[in-house]
């Protein structure tokens, strides 16, 4: 135990895990909408840091980029376009919060027994310099370029179904009157 | 002198001194130059007096002037996130300036992933002043903030897909590394050519979508004075309308300075030592660039937003689409 503390990079995870695990608890109890994003801006940025103290810079940028740059920024946009009252909203509450505590307990036992189980006698000594960004692309469009074109392939086709819900052609009708 | 810069922790306190104060250094000398240059183009002589000769302290003094101003938050403002939001802004221009190459050696840190961090922080802004605009309690802040992240979806896009094709041409995302590899980059087998001569259609996309992230004209709507009277920023006062002052002057040293990197031979030029001139070079680099966009300022009028949005998506993304393709063409022929 003593070399757990001895070691700068567990102090960081110490304080960062804190820091996002108490963000997170708020995204969910927040009483209004557009705090409970921004501190789902601080878990994911938190969740960064994290992927930043192994070494995966790359996986940490995306988070970055993806999620807070733009996931959350149309999350925020939704809900300022549509009602962000200032203050607190007594119809954000929930009935089921028992049955969500019950779920997400479960769900948390269930992923650290599985982790303990499967990497506890798995030892990090040193996670070395973030991998060379020429390796990680040779490997995503070389070893597992048919799961990444699939994946490419489903988001394609997602796109065009929202627009496709999404946009209302006029009826000929409806042409003609607007011209 | 080897011994001290070699310890980790004093090191990081210069690179942290050297990156404060640089930040408002670049935003005062831009600003500076923005105010005597439009003055100039108007036939003014703007200002003349602060400082002795060519008002050359008119900003340090309106700075002070800043920071002696009451702090006013609106009685129904969302104090905390009205406090945050110009943080949050100043915060990802700063941490912009930690990849700008000076020169080979001459740059806080040297990632791998150099340019995708670049992106990847200055997506953060959007997040700011989404916050300011909403928590400001004010229709028009609102309204501005909205505009603004609209806005920035929009050229984010374009923006980092016209630097995939310098970053396929280099074959490195490392700041000093693309510079490198402009630098060692002849066409004619002589001398060296920065990547705007091959890369020209993706140096367009990039600083039209520059602009537009720092919201200038003429893409400023979601500042636009005459309309949302200046929009997020219109109920921040005092030192907190500085940080946003600051940050939008910063930023358009950090973009200008990616931009000469990216396309410009960075630090490099050819018959000068980059380790001596490097600096030098990048800095007049950089002041071209700012010097373009406070031209564009007075030639262009603002646009509409819907022509706004229509401008990114048809025409930008699909041009900068071609520009990838073409560039990966040309990379695996030749």
């Amino acid at each position: 135990m003593s070399d757990w503390f001895s070691e700068p990079a567990n102090w960081v995870f110490l304080v960062v895990g804190l820091a996002v695990a108490f963000s997170a608890l708020r995204v969910v109890t927040s009483r209004n909408v557009v705090h409970a994003a921004l501190y789902l801006v601080a878990t994911l940025a938190g969740t960064a840091v994290l992927f930043l103290l192994l070494s995966a810079e790359f996986v940490a940028w995306v988070l970055v980029l993806v999620y807070i740059g733009a996931v959350i920024v149309l999350f925020l946009f939704g809900i300022m376009i549509t009602r962000a009252p200032i203050g607190y909203d007594a119809t954000l509450d929930n009935d089921h919060r028992g049955v969500a505590a019950v779920v997400s307990g479960a769900l948390f036992l269930l992923l650290s027994w599985v982790s303990i189980d499967f990497f506890g006698s798995t030892a990090l000594k040193d996670v070395g310099d973030p991998t060379a960004t020429d390796l990680l692309g040779e490997s995503i469009l070389g070893r597992f370029v048919l799961p990444f074109e699939i994946v490419s392939f489903v988001l394609l086709a997602a796109l065009i179904g929202g627009i496709t819900v999404a946009r209302k052609d006029a009826t000929p009708l409806e042409a003609e009157e607007r011209v | 002198m080897s011994d001290l810069l070699s310890n980790f922790w004093i090191l990081l306190a210069i690179k942290l001194v050297a990156i404060a104060a640089l930040v408002p250094v670049s935003a005062l000398v831009i600003g500076t130059a923005e105010l005597k240059i439009s003055a100039h183009m108007q036939s003014r002589i703007g200002p003349y007096f602060a400082g002795g000769r060519f008002g050359w302290a008119q900003l340090i003094a309106d700075g002070i002037k800043f920071f002696q101003k009451e702090d006013i938050i609106p009685e129904d403002a969302d104090r905390q996130v009205f406090r945050w939001a110009p943080a949050l802004v100043l915060l990802s221009t700063v941490a912009l300036f930690v990849v700008i190459p000076f020169s080979p050696t001459l740059i806080v840190r040297d990632l791998d992933l150099g340019v995708f961090y670049v992106l990847a922080i200055s997506s953060i802004s959007t997040i700011g002043v989404l916050m300011a605009g909403w928590s400001s309690a004010n229709k028009y802040s609102l309204m501005g903030g909205l505009r603004a992240a609209g806005q920035l979806i929009a050229y984010e896009l374009p923006l980092v897909l016209a630097v995939v094709g310098v970053v396929i041409q280099a074959g490195t995302m490392s700041m000093v590394g693309i510079v490198e590899a402009q630098a060692s980059f002849e066409v004619f087998g002589t001398i060296a050519v920065p990547y705007v001569a091959v890369q020209f259609v993706g140096f367009l996309v990039f600083m039209t979508a520059a602009l537009a992230e720092l919201s200038r004209i003429p893409f400023d709507l979601p500042v636009a004075e005459s309309e949302l009277v200046m929009g997020f920023v219109t109920e921040y006062t005092g030192f907190r309308f500085l940080f946003f002052f600051l940050g939008e002057y910063a930023s358009m040293f950090s973009m200008s300075a990616i931009a000469a990197t990216l396309f410009l031979g960075g630090y490099h030029f050819p018959g000068l030592d980059p380790a001596i001139w490097g600096p030098v070079v990048l800095v007049a680099k950089i002041f071209f660039l700012a010097f373009l966009m406070i031209w564009f300022r007075w030639t262009f009028p603002r646009l509409r937003e819907d022509q706004l949005q229509t401008f990114a998506w048809k025409w930008l993304i699909p041009v900068s689409l071609a520009n990838i393709a073409v560039t990966g063409v040309f990379k695996v022929v030749f």
